[in-house]
């Protein structure tokens, strides 16, 4: 039994993280989407709403800060049946990553919000522009370009921290590689490759990030005010 | 009653305006009125109250006390739609521009064109040319604000105000911001506006245009309209004026630093 052995790998390994990285990406991307605009969301709510939903949008985003997310993990999935509230691992995993990473996006948004110049909002109010004109055509579309950076390093934590859902018992890459693992007392290997499997992930990822930045770069924009 | 007739007969009226900023009185009850034609200018020291007086007028700054009407129409100041109908009525033109960082200068204009008078894309982005056009910049539309001069910018922004059809401009320094060099083509444009009967109320220290344009003069200093009168009044070389003392001052300080730049008012100067 050989270190690097091409058929272990291409019979056993491969097949399997395929399939686990496909449960992966059934995480991931839902995640990012749902979590990204639930971001945007709070951190709009943070800074422009009225006191009392403010005030409710801070607290929760402390309480996910401030709580590990493998403990949010374990209440959702087996804390929450007590309350008579049941949630397939999936679900549970999903929630967990959506709230999280909306949690930590909407910081990054809020901080861009106040970014933008107090004159440009009084530009839009001069023109007869209503509060909520002024911030989703004015000041929204600003905030998110300049907290893309931010917020693209928060979805390649998301990648990363998707491993965990193998704790609410949703197998997917992480899963997977533990199984074939522990089956086949050959954890080295299997673990290099499930490393590469998430490099690759995150190296599409860290690229698509930058072709957004792109496209939505401003001629001296970022450069000028950030 | 003459304050009466003031505020019936005007465009727009700022009637005992009071406004408190932190503990400190900022404007002490001052009114001013402009009806057709007029060009009211403000001048006076840094920290005056004129930017506030200003933006008390389209209040984006609210009030203690004291009245807007529009046309004779007092305006509800709790009302949001209410505002909103004033703001549409009265374009303000900044002295750093203010322009969308994200919009090109046809987009700028355009933007309000949409949202608040619902007007089509098509529609919109037409007459956002047709602004730019009068403005000489028609061949910078689909430029960002980062990638325009100084004066351009502010053009720009005077585009923006008029393609709202506004009844009244308020200008708060407009050329303030600017290289010397780039002065004339703003004042060009405003110059232009003024031949064509726009109301405006302008704080500004050009007094060149001011002998020449402006139908009256308020002093202000701190908070307070000191003196109002013709430009040929308060800026006759025998009058004892506090205006005319400043604006001693300020021409000094000009002459010192070079011979003024000459204000060129041929029409829109393209660049
Ligand atoms: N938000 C604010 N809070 C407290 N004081 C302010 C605020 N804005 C302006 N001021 C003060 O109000 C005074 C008038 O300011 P401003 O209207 O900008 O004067 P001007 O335009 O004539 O230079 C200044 O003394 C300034 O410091
Ligand atoms: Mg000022």
């Amino acid at each position: 039994m050989d270190f690097f052995d091409i058929t272990f790998l291409t019979q056993e390994v491969i097949p399997h993280l395929n399939d686990g990285i496909l449960d992966s990406l059934a995480l991931i991307i839902p995640a990012i989407l749902i979590g990204g605009s639930f971001g945007i969301l709070m951190g709009i709510v943070r800074v422009f709403a009225k006191k009392p939903l403010k005030i409710i949008a801070d607290g929760f985003v402390a309480v996910i800060r401030g709580v590990p997310l493998t403990i949010q993990l374990m209440i959702l999935y087996f804390g929450l049946p007590y309350i008579r509230i049941y949630l397939s691992p999936y679900t549970a995993a999903l929630l967990a990553f959506i709230f999280c990473t909306g949690a930590y996006q909407s910081e990054y948004i809020r901080g861009a919000l106040l970014s933008i110049k107090q004159g440009q909002i009084k530009a839009g109010q001069a023109l007869g522009m209503t509060k909520s004109q002024i911030i989703w055509s004015i000041i929204v579309p600003q905030a998110i370009r300049r907290a893309i950076p931010g917020c693209g390093n928060e979805i390649i934590y998301l990648i990363k921290y998707s491993s965990l859902a193998y704790i609410v018992t949703h197998i997917e890459l992480t899963g997977e590689a533990k199984i074939i693992a522990s089956r086949t007392f050959r954890p080295t290997e299997v673990y290099l490759v499930a490393g590469c499997y998430y490099l690759f992930l995150i190296t599409i990822a860290t690229w698509l990030l930058s072709k957004l930045e792109q496209k939505l770069s401003i001629p001296g924009f970022s450069k000028a005010n950030s | 009653m003459t304050n009466e007739n003031n505020i019936k007969n005007a465009l727009l009226s700022a009637q005992n305006i009071s406004v408190t900023l932190g503990n400190r009185l900022i404007l002490n009850d001052v009114s001013i009125s402009v009806g057709a034609g007029d060009l009211k200018v403000l001048i006076g020291p840094s920290g005056a109250g004129k930017s506030t007086f200003l933006q008390c007028i389209n209040q984006l700054i609210p009030t203690d006390s004291g009245s807007i009407y529009l046309e004779g129409e007092r305006i509800n100041m709790a009302n949001n739609a209410s505002l909103c109908h004033l703001r549409q009525n009265v374009g303000m033109i900044f002295q750093d521009f203010n322009l969308f960082d994200h919009l090109t200068a046809v987009e700028n204009i355009s933007l309000a064109l949409r949202k608040v008078r619902n007007l089509s894309k098509e529609d919109a982005n037409d007459r956002a040319r047709k602004e730019l056009n009068r403005v000489g910049l028609a061949n910078r539309a689909g430029l960002y604000p980062a990638q325009l001069s100084g004066g351009q910018k502010q053009r720009v922004a005077i585009a923006r105000a008029l393609a709202m059809d506004p009844k009244v401009l308020l200008l708060d320094e407009p050329t303030s911001a600017l290289d010397p060099e780039l002065v004339g083509e703003v004042l060009a444009v405003i110059n232009d506006l003024a031949a064509h009967g726009m109301p405006m109320i302008m704080a500004t220290h050009q007094m060149d245009f001011v002998r020449s344009l402006a139908t009256e003069v308020l002093f202000m200093e701190s908070g307070s309209i000191i003196e109002q009168d013709k430009p040929h009044v308060l800026l006759a070389s025998t009058s004892k004026s506090r205006t005319l003392d400043f604006c001693s001052k300020l021409n000094n300080l000009r002459q010192v630093a070079e011979h003024s730049p000459e204000i060129t008012c041929t029409a829109n100067s393209n660049t």
